[in-house]
């Protein structure tokens, strides 16, 4: 039996698996934007969970800092669950907002406070009014932040701590602000995070390295929220898979062993 | 089993088997298991499901008045009842319906009447909750489709529906304010 | 499966249905008794793997076109209400997106086991060109899938795909603007690309039933390449290639399981998390991987040849890839299946296999990098050699090889090398490639 000869092509199967993925990963590494700082987060690898107090503290950064300019419309109050906010600070978090709804019977669209079933509601009306509020640059949906980068938390933490001086002989246009790990360098969003500019309840110190790390772990539970049902269910999955896999080809090798071939 | 495969060894024939069959097993069992969630994608999702509560506020409802709120996309009748109206339905002897139920039970509030406004027929909306809709000839509600009356407390009189019209999870939050679900 | 002389099979219920419609006979015959050569390798896998995953593809694609909006303000929305809100809908939509790549893994590896062991050979022409019918179906339902969910890569290779056409003379803007239904891709176009992608897969399915005839008629190639002699060749289908299918199917199903749950966006590109700009192109717009070798062909062609220009030979070499595919029956003229038994085609066929990853990752690339520090050679220059020798390896080598290859003695029979009864030939080959 070729056992040995079985193997390596499995792995000339696997091989080409691998090869061309990183065929299509390393299409992207192209640009001219400083490279981010491999960082180690919570949620990363096969047993990667969502970091609960670090997410939660980053809600706070959302709704104090961000949530001025920035949407995160594909998240709905409700969701907050999942982070371990309890059914009533879900309706007083929401109703701090105002979200459009109607018409109501006078057929007049009216504002009222949101409630749990609520997507996060957007600080402008629309695309827009948003270019215009912001010299004439869209502040992008956080919800999937994470997910539309290569390397989206190293990416996104790196920009938020990234702020500098531009260097010597770089022109700042007007309105722009330097950050090497912005592609082109110039970046229309100003340093969004100060020591201290949100007061944490749990006493944690508000560093800007502690807000951005907080800020980008509630972004990653925000852009993936069945993360850790995902990994819980994969684990089921492919332990089974294995056994069923063991046991099929334990089969075919006794029900080949009588067959000369 | 074909007959070249023929195994005389009852140990290594036995351990055969088992394989055959431990494979069969637990792939049917991966099988049906992996159709599952096929199956539960087509159940109501978690934004449906958020929207199963309505609160309403029912403080310009006037006596005699009859207003329409939409609760998991059906039409619940909310009906602020006039004395009559409530005189008439609690004075029914439950010999009398099909369905027997008090009207205490349907109406904790006896002035506020909540009832889904499907008719337990085949499903249509009965007519009676604008006043120049026919309301059947007990004064409550009646389906054009199939000619079913109901009472003023919702309940079946006359015609092919089978039961009341149901009244849905309530509570009244304050005076004025009903949530439904 | 038609003969009326065929007696029906089982009792009861199974013999009356038999009678009036022969499911369980043609069953018996063609998946049960069928006879099959007893020396397959792992490589005959991926016929039984592709059709699980077909059926797959389907099954998940008609559950998520329950809850999908084909319609620009809403198709993105409405795909992250899957992931988020659908129950178990992050599961369904990423083994429908991991689906396309294990997909195309599966059929890239088939076909290549048809180039190595010649199993495209007389009488298996049909076979194999109506497996490149399927592959151009699948590549145009991959394609309109991606432009569902409405992100940048969406819109933006909806784009360019589409303009290829306009290279077309006189009439390609025309044929642009019948594809979009309108002066861009937007609603009109996706709306389309819903339905077309929706009916494809349907297409497919009755292509690989035809496939799977047309394979039931000439039986199926082996590693040696030589006809199965009588029933010391062959095997009954089941149990014998039920049990090793599903054997290699669960193994394939494991390693696409461990990308679906732990890293279901190994494959796709993070831009396409961005919604659809119309007036707004990424930095870098690249297909999905499986288009990668294809890609790099159309832009390998950036200079004009005689009358035509850049952009039309490009598209020309780009069709004339997959074209090439269909007429490899008649441009390979060695009498020998196997690549096993020509020494000379086997080492062209690795250089093509090498040859198509180049031109993968020259497809990933913008042509103008530098490929090394220092060195001028760039993207583009690997990306002319690769084209050149994806056409001469079809064209040039395969009809030369079949003229001036002196291949090895066969084999007398399949069993032969096995039992020692073949002539030198037999140990020679019982080695490298075959399962025994």
């Amino acid at each position: 039996m070729g056992i040995v000869s079985n193997m390596r092509r499995t792995a000339a199967v696997a091989g080409f698996a691998v090869a061309a993925a990183l065929v299509s990963t390393s299409a992207i590494a192209a640009g001219d934007a400083k490279h981010p700082e491999d960082r180690e987060w919570p949620f990363e690898g096969i047993f990667g969970t969502v970091d609960l107090a670090s997410a939660q503290r980053g809600l706070q950064v959302y709704l104090e800092v961000c949530s001025g300019c920035h949407s995160l419309k594909h998240v709905a109050y409700r969701n907050l669950g999942a982070l371990g906010f309890s059914e009533a600070e879900i309706k007083v978090i929401a109703s701090g907002f105002d979200v459009p709804d109607g018409p109501d019977k006078e057929g007049e669209m009216f504002e009222r406070a949101a409630i749990p079933s609520d997507r996060f509601v957007s600080p402008f009306p629309n695309e827009e009014a948003a270019k215009a509020a912001n010299n004439g640059a869209r502040p992008p949906d956080l919800s999937l932040q994470v997910k539309a980068h290569p390397g989206g938390a190293n990416y996104l933490h790196a920009l938020l701590t990234g702020y500098v001086d531009a260097p010597e002989g770089v022109n700042v246009p007007t309105g722009s602000n330097y950050n090497p790990f912005f592609r082109g360098g110039f970046i229309a969003m100003p340093a969004p995070l100060f020591e201290d500019g949100v007061e944490y309840a749990d006493g944690t110190p508000a560093t800007v390295e502690q807000m951005a790390t907080d800020v980008v772990n509630f972004m990653q539970w925000a852009a993936e929220p069945e993360m850790e049902q995902r990994k819980k269910t994969g684990f089921k999955v492919v332990i089974f898979l294995i056994i069923l896999s063991a046991i099929l080809y334990a089969g075919k090798r006794k029900m080949w062993a009588n067959v000369d071939h | 089993m074909s007959d070249d495969t023929q195994n005389h060894d009852g140990h290594s024939g036995s351990r055969r088997d088992f394989l055959y069959l431990s494979a069969g097993a637990f792939a049917s069992v991966g099988g049906a298991i992996a159709l599952w969630p096929f199956v539960d994608s087509m159940n109501p999702s978690a934004d449906v499901l958020a929207l199963s509560t309505v609160e309403v506020d029912v403080s310009q409802v006037e006596v005699g008045q009859r207003v329409t709120v939409k609760w998991q996309g059906k039409p619940v009748f909310i009906d602020r009842r006039t004395e009559a109206g409530i005189a008439e339905a609690r004075d029914t002897p439950l010999d009398d319906l099909r369905d027997p139920e008090t009207d205490e039970a349907r109406a904790e509030r006896p002035e506020w009447l909540v009832v889904i406004g499907v008719c337990t027929h085949l499903g249509c909306v009965p007519l009676g909750q604008t006043p120049s809709e026919p309301r059947g000839e007990w004064g409550g509600w009646f389906c054009p489709c199939h000619g079913s009356h109901y009472d003023t407390s919702g309940r079946i009189r006359k015609g092919p529906a089978p039961l009341n019209l149901p009244v849905p999870p309530l509570a009244f939050l304050n005076d004025t304010n009903i949530k439904i679900g | 499966m038609s003969s009326g002389n065929q007696q029906p099979v089982g009792d009861g219920l199974v013999k009356w249905i038999d009678t009036r419609l022969p499911v369980f006979s043609y069953l018996q015959k063609e998946y049960a008794e069928f006879q099959s050569p007893k020396n397959f390798n792992w490589f005959w896998n991926f016929g039984a793997i592709l059709t699980f995953m077909l059926v797959m593809m389907i099954l998940t694609g008609i559950i998520l076109a329950m809850q999908y909006q084909p319609n620009t303000m809403l198709a993105f929305d409405s795909v992250e209400r899957i992931m988020r809100d659908v129950n178990h809908g992050w599961m369904l939509r990423y083994m429908h997106a991991n689906g396309a790549t294990f997909f195309f893994i599966a059929v890239y590896i088939h076909m290549f086991r048809g180039l190595y062991y010649g199993s495209y050979k007389n009488p298996r022409e049909l076979l194999w060109i109506l497996g490149v019918v399927i592959l151009v179906l699948m590549m145009a339902t991959a394609f309109m899938g991606y432009v569902l969910p409405w992100g940048q890569m969406s819109f933006w290779g909806a784009t360019v795909i589409t303009n290829l056409f306009s290279a077309i003379p006189l009439i390609g803007d025309s044929i642009v603007t019948l594809l979009w239904g309108g002066f861009s891709v937007d609603n009109p176009t996706l709306n389309r690309f819903f339905a077309l992608h929706y009916l494809f897969p349907f297409l497919i399915f009755g292509v690989v039933v035809l496939h799977v005839v047309a394979l039931h008629v000439s039986g199926s190639n082996n590693p040696l390449g030589v006809d199965p002699k009588g029933p010391q060749d062959t095997v009954s289908f089941h149990p014998y290639y039920t049990m090793k299918d599903s054997a290699g199917l669960a193994i394939f199903i494991t390693i696409f399981a461990f990308f679906v749950f732990f890293a279901p966006n190994f494959f796709g590109e993070p831009e396409n998390y961005l919604p659809a700009a119309p007036l707004n192109t990424p930095a870098h717009i690249v297909p999905e991987w499986y288009f990668l070798p294809f890609f790099a062909i159309l832009r390998s062609i950036n200079f004009d040849v005689l009358f035509i220009e850049a952009k039309l030979g490009g598209v020309i070499a780009m069709f004339g890839a997959i074209f090439v595919l269909f007429i490899v029956p008649w441009l390979d003229k060695s009498p020998v299946r196997s690549a096993k038994f020509r020494p000379v085609y086997r080492w062209f066929f690795w250089i093509f296999v090498l040859d198509c990853f180049l031109l993968g990752w020259v497809g990933g690339r913008a042509p103008d990098n530098l490929v090394f520090e220092g060195l001028n050679l760039k993207v583009i220059h690997l990306g002319w050699l690769a084209t050149f020798w994806y056409f001469f390896h079809f064209i040039i080598l395969l009809p030369l090889l079949g003229i001036f290859e002196k291949p090895k003695p066969l084999p007398k029979s399949i069993s032969a090398p096995v039992l020692g009864g073949g002539s030198a030939a037999a140990s020679a080959t019982a080695k490298p490639m075959e399962k025994a």
